[in-house]
């Protein structure tokens, strides 16, 4: 097979690895901000709950997860298509990886700003929305960051469940052409290439984010 | 095949055949641990040479480990190394492509560790005429390994929990093994369940491990000699 060719298909592939993380990458988050602050500022039971999530899912592999939500579910009755489950199973796991984040962040803002929205009789909202995430959010940037790529490196679980992503696209190719060098070399680069970029973007995200904060010496 | 109602008979029938596998596992996971604490240790120091060229090119080496899935670096090193003459079992690729991966990881919390000694100790060491082995044997690794060790554990019950992958190449670790029971008795809810639930009691029990190895770690560090 040409190399070109092998370029295309695996493109292909790259492609629905892509759409994944784009899908489970939302779902992630949500459920890290979600669960995050209900650890923190929820009443009893529903902490308990977030803290069972959390520890079930950090605890456990998120292969197991991914099969256990494909292969087990259907005997509940639920069955749902191996792209649903792939998202599902991804974000929930990287979700719980991220509710630590939120947690961290949120409470390495310093004490004095929750002390001086109190004396200007802030609401727990106005504290929480306007004061504290502002400056939790920069420093959740860089963290949520490896924990993107670590999305993306966990989406080739998804070739396990039949899912025609760039690694189940380079195991069939290798398994039809054996030309396995240049198959998995050129899906080591891709993988590679989309940490970078997705690298590059969050970056900027954190510049974005810092802006206003006199973070790092003087800012205009 | 109504699976919603847990089967104890099986459980029971399983269980044994789902322990044996998990030898298996913490097999893979143990011999992983030591070649990545060694890889981990060979970066972190490259990543000190004098050299530029060796300096830039291992960053950029470990960065390409750390940013590609385990999975795909199983299957290159699976499929790809036969090309080059160099057959391994599933196991033997298994404990050298977790070792590479999470010994990427690793190089940095060794080489923050390393930074983490205060400059006078390797002043000292110089001005007594310590070879540079013997400063690092002597003098910095054993003030360095406490503080390494929370984060080094992590990243080892990481590695335990990424074990799963080997089933991909045929490793019959404990995933493998459900997922066989799971297709011969056409029911995934208790082997899955199962080992689940040994992950999670395995990843608690060693994180509790980890945490008593650190309390008991002499703080002053020890001789390496």
């Amino acid at each position: 097979m040409e190399f070109g060719e092998i370029v295309s298909v695996l493109l292909q592939g790259a492609i629905v690895t892509i759409k994944i993380v784009a899908m489970a990458l939302p779902l992630a988050t949500i459920m890290a901000f979600v669960f995050g602050l209900v650890r923190l500022y929820a009443p009893a039971p529903f902490k308990q709950v977030a803290i069972v999530y959390i520890e079930f899912f950090r605890g456990t592999s998120a292969l197991i997860q991914l099969y256990w939500i494909y292969f087990v579910l259907p005997f509940f009755g639920i069955t749902i298509d191996a792209m649903t489950a792939a998202v599902v199973a991804l974000g929930l796991n990287i979700g719980s990886y991220g509710t630590e984040v939120v947690r961290g962040a949120i409470q390495a803002v310093p004490k004095g700003q929750y002390e001086a929205s109190v004396a200007l009789n802030f609401t727990a909202s106005q504290r929480l929305w306007r004061v504290i995430m502002p400056q939790a959010l920069v420093n959740m940037i860089p963290p949520f960051g490896n924990l993107a790529i670590e999305l993306v490196k966990a989406t080739s679980l998804v070739s396990l469940i039949t899912i025609g992503d760039l690694t189940f696209k380079a195991k069939s190719l290798a398994d039809t052409t054996l030309q396995v060098g240049e198959i998995f070399g050129v899906v080591l680069v891709f993988y590679f290439v989309m940490a970078q970029v997705l690298m590059l973007f969050i970056k900027r995200l954190e510049k974005y984010l810092s802006k206003g904060l006199g973070r790092g010496g003087f800012s205009s | 095949m109504n699976g919603f109602d847990w089967d104890w008979a099986f459980t029971w029938d399983v269980l044994p055949m789902i322990l044996s596998a998990a030898k298996v596992t913490l097999l893979a996971t143990l011999l992983g641990s030591i070649f990545a604490i060694i890889m981990g240790l060979v970066f972190a120091l490259l990543r000190r040479s004098k050299s530029r060229l060796t300096r830039t090119s291992v960053y950029w080496i470990v960065e390409f480990i750390r940013s590609t899935p385990l999975l795909v670096q199983i299957f290159f090193l699976y499929y790809v190394m036969p090309e080059f003459g160099i057959s391994m079992s599933p196991l033997a690729t298994g404990v050298f492509a977790l070792g590479l991966h999470y010994g990427a990881y690793l190089s940095e919390v060794f080489r923050s560790g390393i930074d983490g000694i205060e400059k006078g100790q390797w002043e000292a060491s110089r001005a007594l005429n310590l070879s540079i082995i013997d400063t690092y044997r002597d003098i910095v690794l054993p003030q360095a390994i406490r503080p390494m060790i929370p984060a080094t554990g992590n990243y080892i019950i990481a590695m335990f929990k990424e074990t799963p992958q080997l089933s991909a190449i045929t490793l019959l670790e404990m995933l493998q093994m459900a997922k066989i029971i799971g297709s011969e008795n056409f029911r995934y809810l208790e082997p899955f369940t199962l080992v689940g639930l040994l992950y999670l009691v395995f990843s608690i029990v060693a994180a509790y491990g980890i945490y008593q190895i650190e309390k008991r770690f002499p703080k002053e560090g020890f001789s390496l000699k």
